[in-house]
């Protein structure tokens, strides 16, 4: 257990304008669970990135099992049994399961051809030895998120790994799915002694799965502390260098009228499959409705759908009373709708133009801002980018920096800048904190409940379940597009909501081998 | 009647064949470059290279052998060329295929009448033409005989290549990771493996099959070169991968339909019909294969919903 299998000494690594490492030492030792926590940007990814030798360090020096990495390389990394599980997966969606596991490795038969047959057999093995049921011939399009994390987890198992790195591994899992991973992560250390580094930045299931932690900001390592010696709280001060306080941000008012409706709803995604199957709901004025759903259960179509971006193929939605079937997006907007997309980068902002240019989209007729609809008010319209700069706390070298050149916490509130000062009386917000720090988080948390407060009708959807039950007035499960069910805040706790949230609405009682298992 | 018998008869798919060889072969090196996720259409500047060196060397040479030798190693450094710039240094596929195009274009005509001193065609007795084949024992079928009989030695090796492209690329590992170089790079990268080094192959590999498939066009098809030559196979290639959906099966029977059509064209100016309206035939059926590929994708798509919408009721 004492022995050190991997050694960080004096690491540096030094980007154009970046220092993403600042000389970081530490020691990982075998058969332990290392959880590596920091806000976005701290440079955990960069140093396991370093580790897995994708990034060469500027400074310092890597030891693996006591040698000294001479070469940084996936390869050579691989080689000496380090084993990284990426936060977006690195398969090969036409390729089966088992043509993935093996990939770079495969079983040959006369020299140069693919023993494809082989390649079935060895994931069958693999499958056995550790217990990672998941079915080889299956195309990893085809199968959910969580199997395709087993398939990754497999992956470097087969080329023998015995330090496995796992980058935010539970970003796309259900609560459910996590237990379950976290399970197979206590079997794999207890019985096949390896050592497991997981980077992450839910704190509690820092404390529930690991042994040590080592906790990052701005690209020093803070401090390596034992699990069972620390708390969230202390974690959590730890990672942003200040206290934060997680306390519940004060709702106020009671509902009104309903301003969002659908009616039977049916949507279809990219392929042409329906991906909302019949859904129905309100929101009403001061209310925010979470939509709680693993990624890819038709949330995404659902609000594209509501905000004219995608064609309804049955069902009816009424925005603010009227009928918005058909609509286009800018005539749903002009009904009294803001929209917060759930990709920022391609549909959130303009990559190219500055953050004032970013906040004037969709304002650029308004009188305040342009004369005769045609000549821009370049001086009211600076004047109110810097008004708004300054009240959605952004930081950066101001408001004529090109968007694409802030941070994600930062972009973020250059949408919700733009899209609450429309002042609608509907919101619909997608994945609000995805990517974005805590203190941007606990921010817009706060812009948004103040919102609801002042009467506005939220629709909210989120894979952070976090975010839906802190925000939520009532809560609607989405599985295969459909709703599983309906909730007010407090009724259901995590756990019992993800038996909703795969399809299961026995509420829990098919137990641990529920819905997910079953995909 | 007895027009039509003029022209569907057996010369028809003598004809078919003759005509198809070239843009299957700019095809399968198309359909590698495609499954590597490279968009090549600088095949036509590669054939046409091909086709120039081909007949350059084996008038030197006295040697057709010599001539494709020289197309392949052509092939082989266009492909290098274009992978230079596309893979290392990342610049515009479409800019550097267009350039390609242009650049072939004009080389060949420079070198033409800088070596051979000529103009437009280069035709002369030294240039030697590949062999054709002929198997006896096929002589007394019917149809199969005089269809599979007395073709340029390319047409049965492009057969072969087909095959072999289809075991190379779903029945070797290094096909599989040419097509993950393709679909998902950076998964091959993370297994160990360098997806630009893939894609520099699948280049390098389409260049030899452009210079194949020049080399049929100026010592099999034809015994000479002429200024553009080529002309346009290496787009009518590019759009049978998109049509065949980069599958070596699908692939040679889209090209093989391309074939078909324009062997159908020149029957038809035998019976009168004017030229002018039969050489449209092939690129007409181009465009409208494109179009079938986007309309056909577009109603699959609403056909499921329909069809998902009705198994709701």
């Amino acid at each position: 257990m004492q022995e050190s299998i991997v050694k960080f000494e004096h690491v540096s690594m030094q980007f154009p304008g970046v220092l993403a490492n600042d000389d970081v030492s530490f020691d990982i030792k075998k058969g332990e669970v290392f959880a590596l926590v920091g806000e976005n940007g701290a440079g955990k990814s960069t140093l396991m990135n370093i580790l897995y030798g994708i990034n060469k360090p500027t400074g310092g020096n890597v030891y693996i099992k006591g040698k000294k990495v001479e070469k940084y390389s996936p390869s050579d990394a691989i080689s000496q049994g380090v084993g990284m599980v990426h936060q977006h997966f690195m398969l090969v969606p036409s390729f089966t399961v088992a043509q993935n596991i093996v990939m770079s490795k495969e079983p040959k038969k006369m020299g140069i051809f693919y023993d494809l047959k082989a390649a079935d057999k060895i994931t069958e093995n693999l499958v056995k030895e550790y217990g990672l049921e998941v079915d080889g011939k299956a195309t990893v399009a085809e199968i959910s998120v969580g199997l395709q994390q087993r398939v990754e987890i497999l992956k470097t198992l087969y080329r023998g790994a015995d330090v496995l790195i796992l980058d935010e591994p539970t970003a796309v899992l259900t609560p459910q799915e996590t237990e379950e991973l976290f399970q197979v992560i206590r079997r794999i250390v207890k019985e096949k002694e390896m050592t497991v580094i997981i980077i992450t930045h839910k704190l509690y299931e820092v404390m529930a799965i690991s042994d040590r932690v080592g906790v990052m900001r701005q690209g020093r390592l803070i401090g390596v502390e034992e699990t069972k010696n620390v708390n969230e709280r202390i974690l959590a001060s730890m990672m942003v260098g200040r206290e934060v306080l997680f306390d519940n941000i004060e709702k106020t008012g009671t509902p009104g009228d309903v301003q969002i409706k659908a009616d039977n709803l049916y949507v279809a995604d990219n392929r042409g499959l329906m991906a909302v199957n019949g859904v129905s709901l309100e929101v009403r004025a001061g209310e925010v409705l979470g939509i709680a759903a693993i990624e890819g259960n038709g949330q995404s179509e659902l609000l594209e759908a509501l905000t004219g971006m995608r064609p309804v193929a049955r069902g009816e939605f009424f925005i603010q009373g009227e009928k918005s079937n058909g609509k286009t997006p800018g005539q749903i907007r002009e009904l009294g709708l803001a929209h917060i997309p759930e990709d920022r980068m391609s549909t959130g902002v303009s990559l190219q133009s500055t953050i004032t240019e970013n906040l004037i989209i969709g304002k650029q007729k308004e009188s305040a801002f342009s004369k005769y609809k045609t000549h821009l008010k370049q001086s009211s319209i600076a004047r109110y980018a810097e008004e708004l700069f300054e009240k959605f706390d952004m930081r950066g070298s101001g408001v004529e920096t090109r968007v694409g050149d802030l941070s994600g916490g930062n972009m973020q509130k250059v949408v919700v800048a733009r899209e609450f000062s429309f002042d609608t009386p509907t919101l619909i917000i997608a994945q609000p904190t995805r990517g974005v720090d805590i203190g941007a988080m606990e921010f817009i948390h706060k812009q948004i409940i103040a919102k609801r407060n002042e009467g506005c009708a939220i629709l909210l959807a989120s894979a952070d379940l976090d975010e839906v039950f802190r925000l939520s007035d009532r809560i609607i499960t989405l599985y295969e597009g459909k709703i599983t069910g309906e909730f007010k805040a407090g009724e259901i706790d995590k756990m019992g909501i993800s038996y909703y949230m795969t399809g299961d609405r026995s509420g829990g009682n098919g137990g641990q081998e529920g819905g997910a298992e079953n995909e | 009647m007895e027009q039509l018998a003029q022209v569907f008869n057996i010369g028809l798919l003598q004809n078919t064949l003759r005509t198809a060889t070239p843009v299957i072969l700019a095809a399968m090196g198309g359909l590698l470059t495609e499954q590597a996720g490279i968009m090549n259409i600088g095949m036509d500047g590669m054939i046409l290279m091909g086709a120039f060196v081909a007949v350059a060397f084996s008038y030197a040479c006295a040697s057709a052998s010599m001539g494709v030798l020289m197309a392949v190693l052509i092939g082989i450094l266009v492909g290098i060329f274009f992978a230079i710039f596309v893979v290392k240094l990342k610049s515009d596929e479409f800019i550097i295929g267009m350039a390609l195009n242009t650049f072939a274009g004009g080389l060949t005509v420079y070198l033409l009448r800088s070596i051979f001193g000529v103009k437009g065609t280069f035709s002369d007795a030294g240039i030697v033409s590949l062999p054709t084949v002929h198997l006896d024992f096929l002589d007394g079928i019917p149809v199969l005989g005089p269809l599979l009989n007395d073709n340029s030695i390319f047409v049965y090796i492009t057969w072969v290549l087909v095959f072999l492209t289809w075991l190379f690329l779903y029945r070797t590992p290094y096909g599989f990771w040419l097509r993950a170089a393709g679909e998902h790079p950076e998964s091959l990268e993370t297994a160990g493996i360098s997806a630009q080094k893939m894609k520099l192959i699948a280049s390098i590999m389409c260049g030899v099959f452009c210079g194949f498939a020049g080399a049929h066009l100026s010592l099999g098809y034809l015994t000479m070169f002429s200024e553009g030559m080529s002309n346009s196979r290496g787009f009518i290639a590019f759009a049978c991968v998109i049509f065949g959906m980069a599958n070596p099966p699908k692939v040679f029977l889209a090209a093989l339909l391309f074939g078909f059509l324009q062997a159908l064209g020149l029957r038809l100016q035998n019976v009168g019909v004017p030229a002018d309206i039969t050489s449209i035939i092939p690129y007409l059926a181009t465009i409208l294969m494109l179009v079938y590929v986007v309309v056909a994708g577009d109603r699959k798509k609403k056909n499921k919903a329909k069809k998902e919408l009705k198994n709701i009721n």
